[in-house]
């Protein structure tokens, strides 16, 4: 696991990772000698409205996947309309994401600073935060972390003298994926099955948890808070590019020599510096060629060589057909199998799906089935087209961003890495199937390309 | 949020075509109201949207250009435009057909839902024709039973969400549940937790594929080989509408029709799956005589002239006064006239009693204002049950008073004396007062400022309950729990809320399927058929019928007590089986023995029967036509499918053949004829003859004995049809309803009028009758009692009289006070005569609180002899937190020992003591 480093030319203080270098940064000892709750503090002398202006300010985009501007998402609360939760997302499954587990591990109190800043902020009395349920050691971090706050007066009734009063209530998950889709989390704090809600009518910020407003905000994006509520919203703007500002956490991980967490500038830096500079990835293993990776999550459609000089801007990869998602970044070099690459994919969505609508519960197992089948030598070749048509079933017109037929996006996921192998590897999947065909199904996402487009590289 | 002004209505395009919406309606059922049907497989009309099948997904647009939405959660909008045969629209749903068939096993022609199975005909309308799956499909072990009753197939299930969802939501017991998840996910029970509910046999119904399927009609049939006819269930009162199905002349299946004024579509497990005692092969086909010590199979012949002359010379030797008739509940309306036309009329004895002296007398239950299923449900009121374990007696309208909690904010307040099944988060306010104290429970909570304990009620509760009293509207539901307490202490109770509070209307409680049939058509000592006391009918009937009683007669606890005596020469048990269900079996069994001759009409050789001289055997349900009453006075049909076993006569029939043995024609021919002469004849049921009921305005049946309601149907004019219980279109509660005239209508008029149907117009009662006359009279409801006269018709109604309650005697130390409830399934015919019911029925326990057993010196399990001043049972004994300390609770009619042995009949409250044996 690596640190944290500052980025190129101009010096960008980390954010959120400045603790995880010090052994005992999740002490609240530790934390209060390193600056701790002074966002809390300034933020205590501001109005409410004030604090979420600055953070409207900060164009916080949310950092658990779907990037939608926090500042924003917490003026979705119906006026007057008491009361309303704060539920932390901390179920952090996305395959190749592991940023909130360290952030929760390192820095606790970071995250409970932000939670109060933003309850103070929405007008929240109870908070939740909901942490994955094999995350032993962030939760035992949390607890303690909590229990030393609840004790010093920074949580509970009366913070820091005010009279600003606020309750956090920690809740293990049991082991689904689907409970980081923010309604079925709600679902599960409520003590039923994670399985999502269908949006409209149960959006959160109207019909939330125990169907009041709820803002339901991820690890990541809360950590941020304390610092913006220190250095202003302009400070954190002043950062990145374009709508993505700020600092943002990566984890690399596949076929690189130093896979890790990173924090680096949003919107300016690039994957090759991501993947390639000496404080990051620092290239392919063994020298390697690159195949693919992931830009952000399991569930993005794959990018190639060609893309490696975009920025890490939501913009711009949403522009050539991905998504930055949950900021991990899986990289595939070029030992790497395409088909069971997309196998491996598939099977965990397969595995994860809730089984509440039928085109995922159904869908994605059957494109595992069949994958499994090509690779253990039974494909036929009309089974590239099959795998096309079901992944249309389950996401109309293989677009990016993706339609569905299903409640929440967990099915469409399943589609990424198939259109993304299929297209890009057809030649392997006909390896595999002993013959080639033509392929008939329409795809639409434009990352699902075939070969490389004359691309002007990146200075 | 709050904009009043807004429209009701929204306008909508569907596939072009624009549709008008009621707001908040949801896409799926305002497209299948104008003709558009949505394919749908998790959807359920009463119960709550969860869109999880997705097969309802279709392209909706609200304005942000179309996306694939399921139609079963999107609520109509302003402008909206939905297209549900577009070409994405359609392969969405191709595509979703054929998810669900991946895993589907498609043993289709093994399967008993082949050939009505919405999987199947919705593949075939909507489904991409061929499967490409060639994977191994997902396996389970199949079948697992959920239940006793029910099966269950996961490798069917399509995890639609519909039995879980009304074990859940509807039923309240969501004791199935999904388990695992993604492609394992499955239905299933919680490990030692069967899916024991009355409602189990609902989930067979709703499933949309073969993978729920009951043990009673598993492999019984194929549906292309069932013939049905509608009719209504009759194993209570309730009167939930069915569909009988029948294959080569046996039932074998029957099935709930959505009503929205009854049952929703929903029955018990014991209505649903009591057809196989009409299947029984217990069930009598010949006549039997009794020859000396046993009882021989005669003809009809011979059995008809041992009972004519048994009636002859009883009449003879005593005059009318020596013939009775106990029982009759369990008939058709028409079967109910004839008999009472024989005994009252005919033989001019008033010695009737439809009840087993388990019911509250007739009086009571005609002579206060009544409610609706629907009004008692209706947002807002508080139901004050004062009467049966709703679940245990009445379970369909358990169903809808917990929607109504749930839903609808209506408050329970329970008065009983054990805990029962609307304790469990259903009652606002419970309580429990000890058996003989209804009356001064009832008194303080009508004061509403107890100071002190009432009958072993808190002052506290009391004045909760009270406070749900005020100020809302009230139902009162009205029966008789506990069997070991005198209903005469329940309808003092029930008369002092009437007098003090004449705006509250009461819901009949009594639970025997006609038996408010049964009372409106005189089947009780002091009336005539249609609400009419043997006094006021007296010159109405004089005219119609060739006799009448002298003088009011006895109810069954008097004719037996008669009998007993030596006093009657001639009793009739109608389906009656007083040694079971008279609470006082010492005097039923002095009273079988002491009638010169014993006659019995029964379907079944019960205990009692095989006391009889003579047995006529009786056709049952789905062998006769004609109709029945509910607790709510609703008239409805019930139907012949199959032909009675052997040579099983309808009731109606052989009390016909009596009278014209007896020297007397009934005149009574048919069903239809006997329907039309009760128009004729029974002020509450005037104009209601059977071509009413076939119309779809009356399909839902008719109230009867109701004042006629002109909130909602002004707009009605004589002679035009009534949009009666509308069954699909009209939302709940509000649907316009038929009523038949009560008083203020001349009989004959007042539905023929308002349906415009053929009341039997030609008949000289109704022949005067014309529809403004009616309506001018009957401006509002006026329904104070027996005030109300027809020209040339009787005086109609009852007038409540004044009970005078004995005091309870003070518990002595070393008794217990008895309490005798009923269970769903006891030792009672119905459910003895089901295979699969049967075994359902506990066996007898005294169940006691757990801390009376140190008291007691008794341990839990032992066997311990129970005795009262009327005899001694023994039983295990069980503790029973729900019960108060003191109580000693046994369910009536079960194995291993009959409480009604203990039962005083003459006292307000029977008090046992325990020993060991």
């Amino acid at each position: 696991m690596s640190d944290a480093t500052t980025t190129t030319e101009r010096e960008i203080p980390p954010i959120v990772s400045s603790r995880w270098d010090l052994p005992d940064g999740f002490t609240l000892e530790r934390y209060l000698d390193t600056g701790g709750y002074d966002g809390l503090r300034k933020a205590l002398t501001m109005t409410p409205a004030h604090v979420a202006e600055e953070v409207k300010a900060a164009s916080l985009l949310g950092r658990g996947g779907a990037g939608f501007p926090a500042g924003v998402k917490w003026g979705f609360c119906p006026p007057g309309v008491f009361p309303r939760y704060l539920v932390v997302n901390g179920d952090e499954s996305e395959p190749g994401t592991y940023k909130d587990r360290i952030l929760m591990e390192r820095d606790p109190h970071q995250l409970i600073e932000g939670m109060l800043i933003a309850c103070y902020a929405i007008g929240v009395s109870q908070a939740f935060l909901y942490v994955r349920g094999e995350m032993a050691l962030a939760q035992e971090r949390l607890a303690q972390a909590l229990n030393e706050a609840y004790a010093a007066g920074y949580v509970g009734k009366g913070i820091l003298d005010s009279d600003f009063s606020v309750d956090i209530v920690l809740h293990w998950g049991a082991g689904a994926y689907i409970v980081g889709e923010e309604t079925a989390l709600i679902e599960s704090l409520e003590g039923e099955r994670g399985l999502p809600r269908l949006k409209p009518p149960y959006f959160p910020a109207a019909k939330g948890l125990y169907m009041q407003p709820t803002v339901v905000n991820n690890v990541e994006t809360l950590s941020n808070l304390p610092w913006i509520a220190l250095h202003g919203g302009a400070a954190f703007a002043d950062m990145g590019a374009e709508s993505s500002r700020g600092t943002r956490l990566f984890a690399v991980s596949g076929h690189v020599r130093n896979p890790g967490v990173f924090e680096v500038e949003f919107g300016t830096t690039t994957f090759r510096d991501l993947l390639y500079g000496e404080q990051y990835g620092d290239g392919i293993l063994d020298g390697n060629r690159l195949k693919a990776f992931i830009p952000g999550g399991a569930s993005a459609p794959w990018f190639f060589e060609e893309h490696l000089d975009l920025p890490l801007e939501a913009g711009a990869v949403g522009a050539a057909g991905s998504m930055l998602g949950s900021g991990a970044v899986v990289v595939m070099d070029e030992t790497t199998d395409a088909v069971k690459a997309a196998w491996r994919v598939v099977r965990f969505f397969a595995r994860e799906s809730c089984g509440k609508c039928t085109p995922c519960r159904e869908g994605t197992s059957w494109l595992e089935k069949i994958l499994r089948r090509m690779l253990d030598g039974h494909g036929r070749p009309a089974d590239v087209n099959k795998l096309l048509d079901i992944c249309d079933n389950i996401s109309p017109a293989i677009t990016w961003p993706p339609r569905q037929t299903t409640i929440c996006p967990l099915g469409p996921s399943v589609v990424s890495p198939i259109a993304s192998a299929v297209v890009r590897f057809r030649d392997e999947f006909f390896a595999y199937c002993g013959g080639e065909t033509e392929i008939t199904v329409p795809i639409g996402g434009k990352a699902y390309i075939a070969a490389p487009p004359t691309v002007g590289a990146a200075p | 949020m709050t904009d009043t002004a807004a429209p009701t209505t929204v306008s909508v395009t569907v596939d072009g075509r624009t549709i008008e919406a009621a707001k908040g309606e949801l896409v799926i059922e305002a497209a299948e109201r104008n003709g558009i049907y949505i394919p749908r497989f998790c959807y359920h009309p009463r119960m709550r949207s969860v869109g999880m099948c997705r097969m309802c997904i279709v392209e909706i647009d609200t304005g942000r250009g179309p996306a694939l939405q399921p139609s079963c959660m999107i609520e109509c909008s302003d402008g909206m435009s939905v297209a549900t045969e577009s070409e994405v629209t359609r392969k969405a749903q191709e595509g979703v057909l054929e998810f669900l068939l991946v895993n589907h096993p498609l043993d289709c022609p093994v399967c008993d839902k082949g050939g009505e199975c919405p999987l199947q005909d919705q593949t075939m309308s909507y489904g991409p024709g061929e499967s490409r799956f060639v994977e191994e499909k997902r396996h389970f072990e199949k079948p697992i039973p959920v239940s006793e009753l029910v099966l269950l197939d996961r490798e069917r299930c399509i995890l639609c969400d519909r039995c879980t969802r009304f074990a859940d939501e509807v039923a309240g017991d969501p004791l199935i549940s999904f388990m695992d998840r993604g492609n394992q996910t499955q239905v299933n029970t919680f490990p030692h937790h069967p899916f024991a509910s009355y409602f189990s046999g609902n989930t067979v119904q709703i499933c949309p594929v073969g993978a729920l399927t009951a043990t009673p009609y598993r492999f019984k049939a194929r549906p292309w080989d069932l013939e049905q006819v509608e009719s209504t269930c009759t194993s209570c009162s309730v009167g939930c509408r069915v569909v009988v199905q029948s294959s080569r002349n046996r039932v074998v299946r029957y099935l709930g029709v959505d009503v929205d004024a009854v049952n929703w579509s929903w029955m018990c497990d014991k209505g649903r799956f009591d057809f196989e005692a009409v299947n029984s092969e217990e069930r009598l086909g010949h006549p039997l005589v009794r020859e000396g010590l046993l009882l021989k199979p005669a003809t009809w012949n011979d059995a008809y002239r041992r009972a004519v002359g048994a009636i002859q010379q009883g009449i003879d030797r005593s005059g009318p006064g020596g013939f009775a008739v106990i029982g009759g509940s369990r008939l058709t309306n028409e079967s109910q006239y004839a008999w009472t036309k024989l005994a009252k009329g005919v033989l001019g004895s008033d010695h009737v009693d439809a009840q087993l002296g388990d019911g509250l007398p007739a009086e009571v239950v005609l002579g206060v204002p009544r409610a609706t299923i629907d009004e008692a449900c209706a947002p807002g009121g508080t139901v004050l049950l004062l009467g049966p374990d709703v679940k245990e007696e009445l379970p369909v309208l358990f169903l809808r008073l917990r929607h109504a909690v749930k839903n609808d904010g209506v408050k329970v307040v329970e008065l009983a004396s054990t805990h029962t099944a609307v304790d469990d988060g259903l009652s606002t306010e419970s309580l429990v007062y000890r058996p003989g104290h209804a009356l001064p429970v009832v008194r303080a909570l009508l004061a509403g400022d107890a100071e002190d304990d009432v009958g072993g009620v808190a002052p506290e509760a009391i004045r909760a309950a009270a406070a749900l009293l005020v100020d809302r509207p009230v139902t009162v539901l009205l029966g008789r729990h506990n069997l070991a307490e005198s209903g005469r202490s329940i309808a003092a109770a029930a008369a002092a809320i009437h007098h003090a509070r004449p705006d509250v209307k009461f819901l009949s409680g009594l639970r025997r399927a006609n038996v408010h049939g049964a009372l409106e058509l005189g089947m009780s000592p002091g009336l005539l058929p249609g609400r009419v006391t043997l006094d006021n009918g007296r010159d109405w009937f004089g005219e119609h019928w060739p006799t009448l009683p002298a003088a009011r007669g006895m109810d069954a606890a008097g004719i037996l007590r008669a009998a007993a005596d030596g006093k009657i020469d001639t009793l009739v048990l109608l389906g009656a089986d007083p040694l079971a269900d008279f609470p006082d079996r010492d005097l039923a069994e002095r009273g079988l023995a002491g009638a010169r001759t014993v006659i019995a009409c029964d379907q079944f050789l019960t205990e009692s029967v095989k006391q009889a001289d003579v047995v006529l055997p009786a056709a049952g349900y789905a062998e006769v036509d004609g109709t029945t009453t509910n607790l709510e006075s609703r008239v409805t049909t019930v139907s012949r499918k199959v032909t009675p076993p052997g040579t099983a006569q309808a009731d109606w029939a052989i009390a016909a053949e009596l009278a014209l043995r007896l020297g007397t024609d009934l005149g009574l021919e048919s069903p239809a004829a006997i329907a039309a002469e009760i128009a004729a004849v029974a002020p509450a049921f005037a104009g209601l003859a059977h071509d009413v009921l076939r119309t779809s305005a009356g399909l839902d049946g008719v109230l009867v004995g109701l004042p006629i309601r002109r909130n909602g149907d002004e707009g009605l004019a004589a002679g035009e049809p009534v949009p009666a219980t509308a069954r699909s279109a009209g939302t709940e509660g509000e649907q316009a309803r038929v009523v038949a005239a009560e008083a203020t209508a001349e009989p004959g008029a007042a539905v023929a009028a308002e349906l415009g149907a053929s009341g039997e117009p030609d008949d000289a009662a109704g022949a005067e009758a014309e529809g403004e006359a009616t309506e001018g009279e009957a401006t509002d409801g006026d329904a104070t009692e027996g005030e109300d006269r027809a020209p040339g018709g009787p005086e109609v109604g009852v007038q409540l009289p004044v009970w005078t309650i004995i005091d309870p005697p003070l518990l002595d130390a070393y008794s217990l006070r008895l309490a005798v409830t009923r269970k769903l399934y006891d030792r009672g015919t119905l459910v003895r005569s089901s295979p699969s019911l049967a075994d359902l029925a506990e066996p007898a326990t005294l169940r006691l609180h757990p801390h009376d057993f140190d008291r007691l010196g008794v341990g839990v399990g032992d066997d311990v002899r129970v005795t009262s001043n009327r005899g001694n049972i023994t039983i295990p004994t069980q503790p029973d937190p729900g019960i108060p300390r003191g109580i000693a609770l046994i369910y009536a009619n079960q194995a291993g020992g009959r409480a009604n042995v203990l039962i005083d009949g003459n006292a307000p409250v029977t008090d046992v003591r325990v020993e060991r044996p």
